[in-house]
């Protein structure tokens, strides 16, 4: 084979890989790129704002579990993507993002459009890399490719100098990649399986503790059988919903910040917690000192660096979520001589005091005749997509109320930046998910201040024909800051009052979507009905209570048990 | 507690900044840093002083394991170790106290590496608490510089019964 140019080059790469759609916006460092890309297959898509590329390309990734790609101009192009690099960071989000560089005679020299976006960004990849050699060019991307998926997956960014993707190259051919120094541990030491299996067995009161790393594994399976065969209730972080059906018996919904009475209770009381795939962030565990303070803790994670970082484990296995999952059913199967029917059986105490919290404390809201309640709105979304879309969403009491009152049944189903917390995610990733499952409901269910952070993506899913569906649960504040200020400040509403915010129905029409509105509650139905039957990008906007609070709340540095109930 | 970590990493453009901005983006200290090539060109070796407890050394050393490009990270204070820290120290020797400069240099097994009408360079080479001793005693005399190479370190061998 005769020489190919760099950016040709690339482009067999990305094909190499399997990519199909990427996500973009096109410069002077990356026009080699963009000419080659245009006599490919592969598609990209042209979004409005480089944050809303990475983002898109995050929510593709999340609802198909493969490397979502972005491609990048230098400078200005770079330093707009890093929002979205840090929230997938945050969140162990599998993304190549490219981005173009200034030659490399002039790079050091405050050439044009020039950042050193390897240095900026990497606090916030799993790794970064300048190519400065024509030989690495091929080999570094197939190594971010490797380096993004496997393990505990992340953001990768690669930094293209102009010249060298202009350059002349013999392709080489695809080798496994061989990396001495990066070798991530699958496989769970089977003494550990043991230990921790035999305490799952001798525990009276035990829980199941599951997070983002489940359904980055594709361990819902796994998990839901060691749930069902020893009879264990599951409480799921924000990244953990749908990796346990959210409507089976054994969920008790969401644990922490803003988690369901119940599984903060059984946290605190219960004897053994099983943490899988989740990583004691702040907003699950509220005061250190008092997180599952009487209990033994098994935590299962692919990142070391995870285990004992904030609450000291007793029986730490390091290893592939799926992988360990099976290899404790195995064990349960053909180790144990317990009769695992009676064994369940020894755990109805525990049920009983769990189905009393419930019973006393439901997750719930006050409801009115007439006031459009957000909660109303998300049981509505439930109820007319029948559990079955894609939900993401923005930042805030929006989030909230969607991973309350939306019941996730399968995973890859929620797309929400549960780490960074960032606005604006979430028509981004509607859109990236959207290009994915074309054929799905996609719902972003997003807040009047978040959705302005990147309405101009309403655009790109014009262009493309993405019939995502935007529910504004619209309340004329920044409300979940407003909530805070309201039991925190005294009331004082600090630049939290939207008192200007565009018509959202008059500018969906002038993106060339459809605007949809209910201000009274009987007209909630109607408009989500008449928006899923459209198949346009639609805009709901829903004018709720205007005080409205998330409830439960732990408020921040308390114990996950003081809780404020509605 | 006073740990010494010994870092073995891939000798790539930018691998030093990712182990400090680990360092830095994580709340952990460094007292002395110390990083050159090892016999084989693409590997370097990296000798890093930190304190903490027990739990802020663990996260350092699974951090720094973690990061793509280091190969292995031991924390050598746990084992039978060897440290040396080279220091260059510019000292006042007028004609009262040359003699006596020269008397210390000599206790502590330096070398002077520098003469003026006024003042010595010496190099001295120690493990920390020798760097301390000489410094303390050199000081009333008067230092005018002192450059440090930060301290590095190797395990001993395991002994063959």
């Amino acid at each position: 084979m005769g020489k190919i140019t760099g950016s040709q080059a690339i482009v067999k790469c990305l094909q190499e890989e399997g990519v199909k759609t990427i996500f973009g916006y096109p410069g002077g460092a990356v026009l080699d790129l963009y000419d080659a890309l245009m006599s490919s297959d592969i598609k990209n898509v042209l979004v409005r704002h480089e944050q809303g590329a990475v983002h898109a390309a995050d929510g593709f990734s999340r609802v198909t579990g493969e490397v979502g790609v972005a491609l990048l101009t230098s400078g200005p192009g770079a330093t707009n993507g890093v929002t979205g690099i840090a929230t997938a960071y945050m969140d162990s989000i599998p993304l190549v993002i490219l981005t173009g560089q200034v030659p490399q005679p002039l790079i050091g020299n405050d050439a044009f459009q020039e950042v050193d976006i390897v240095g900026i960004t990497r606090p916030c990849t799993k790794h970064n890399y300048l190519v400065s050699k024509l030989e690495d060019l091929v080999p570094t991307i197939r190594e971010a490719f490797h380096i993004a998926k496997t393990g505990r997956p992340g953001p990768v960014l690669v930094d293209l100098p102009k010249d060298l993707v202009a350059s002349s190259l013999n392709y080489p051919v695809k080798t496994p990649v061989q990396m001495p120094s990066y070798q991530p541990t699958y496989v769970p030491h089977p003494v550990q399986i043991a230990k921790a299996c035999r305490l799952i067995m001798a525990a009276k009161r035990p829980v199941l503790y599951v997070g983002g790393g489940v359904i980055l594994s594709d361990a819902n399976a796994e998990l839901t059988e060691l749930a069902q065969k020893l009879n264990i209730p599951v409480t799921m972080t924000l990244m953990g919903l749908g990796a346990f059906p959210g409507t089976h018996e054994l969920s008790m919904g969401m644990l922490g910040m803003h988690g369901t009475y119940t599984a903060n209770m059984a946290v605190a009381e219960c004897d053994l917690l099983i943490a899988v795939g989740s990583r004691f962030d702040d907003r699950v565990t509220g005061k250190l000192e008092d997180f599952a303070s009487k209990s033994k803790i098994i935590h299962i994670d692919i990142d070391p660096t995870s285990i004992s970082k904030n609450v000291k484990v007793d029986i730490p296995i390091v290893a592939d979520c799926k992988n360990a999952l099976t290899s404790m059913n195995l064990w349960f199967d053909k180790e144990s001589n317990f009769d695992l029917s009676e064994e369940a059986a020894r755990h109805k105490p525990w049920f009983d005091t769990i189905s009393d919290w419930t019973a006393k404390h439901p997750l719930s809201y006050t409801d009115s005749d007439t006031i459009i309640k957000p909660q109303y709105v998300i049981e509505k979304l439930l109820e007319f997509t029948k559990g079955e879309a894609i939900i993401t969403t923005e930042v805030g009491q929006n989030q909230m109320w969607a991973a309350q009152f939306y019941k996730f049944n399968q995973p890859r189903h929620f797309v929400t930046s549960g780490g960074l917390g960032t606005m604006g995610y979430g028509l981004p990733a509607a859109i990236g998910a959207q290009m994915a499952f074309p054929d799905k409901t996609v719902i972003d269910i997003a807040g009047d201040g978040s959705i302005q952070m990147n309405i101009q993506e309403l655009a790109t899913a014009k262009q493309y024909g993405c019939p995502v569906k935007i529910a504004i649960l619209n309340n004329s504040f920044l409300g979940m800051v407003r909530q805070w200020q309201e039991l925190f400040y005294d009331r004082r509403y600090a630049s939290t009052t939207m008192d200007v915010t565009p018509d959202f129905v008059d500018l969906a029409k002038a993106f060339g979507a459809v605007g949809l509105r209910a201000t009274k509650k009987d007209e909630v139905i109607p408009v989500i009905k008449e928006a899923l039957a459209t198949d346009n990008t639609v805009i709901m906007d829903f004018k709720i209570e205007k005080e409205e609070g998330v409830y439960p709340m732990v408020p921040a540095g308390k114990a996950t048990t003081e809780m404020l109930l509605v | 507690m006073k740990h010494t970590i010994s870092v073995l990493l891939q000798n790539k453009p930018g691998v030093l900044s990712r182990v400090t901005g680990l360092f830095s983006g994580r709340g952990f200290n460094i007292e002395s840093l110390c990083v050159a090539q090892t016999l084989d060109p693409d590997v370097s070796n990296l000798t890093v002083v930190s304190r903490g407890d027990d739990n802020v050394i663990e996260q350092i050393t699974k951090q720094l394991h973690k990061l793509i490009d280091v190969i292995k990270v031991v924390d050598i204070t746990e084992k039978e170790y060897v440290e040396r820290e080279m220091v260059l120290i510019r000292i006042n020797a007028e004609a009262h106290t040359r003699a006596e400069v020269l008397r210390v240099i000599d206790i502590f097994r330096g070398k002077v590496v520098d003469v003026s009408a006024k003042s010595y360079a010496v190099e001295i080479t120690g493990s920390a608490s020798k760097i301390k001793a000489v410094i303390d005693i050199l000081r009333p005399i008067g230092i005018k510089e002192i450059v440090r190479t930060g301290i590095i370190a190797m395990s001993r061998a395991a002994k063959t019964k």
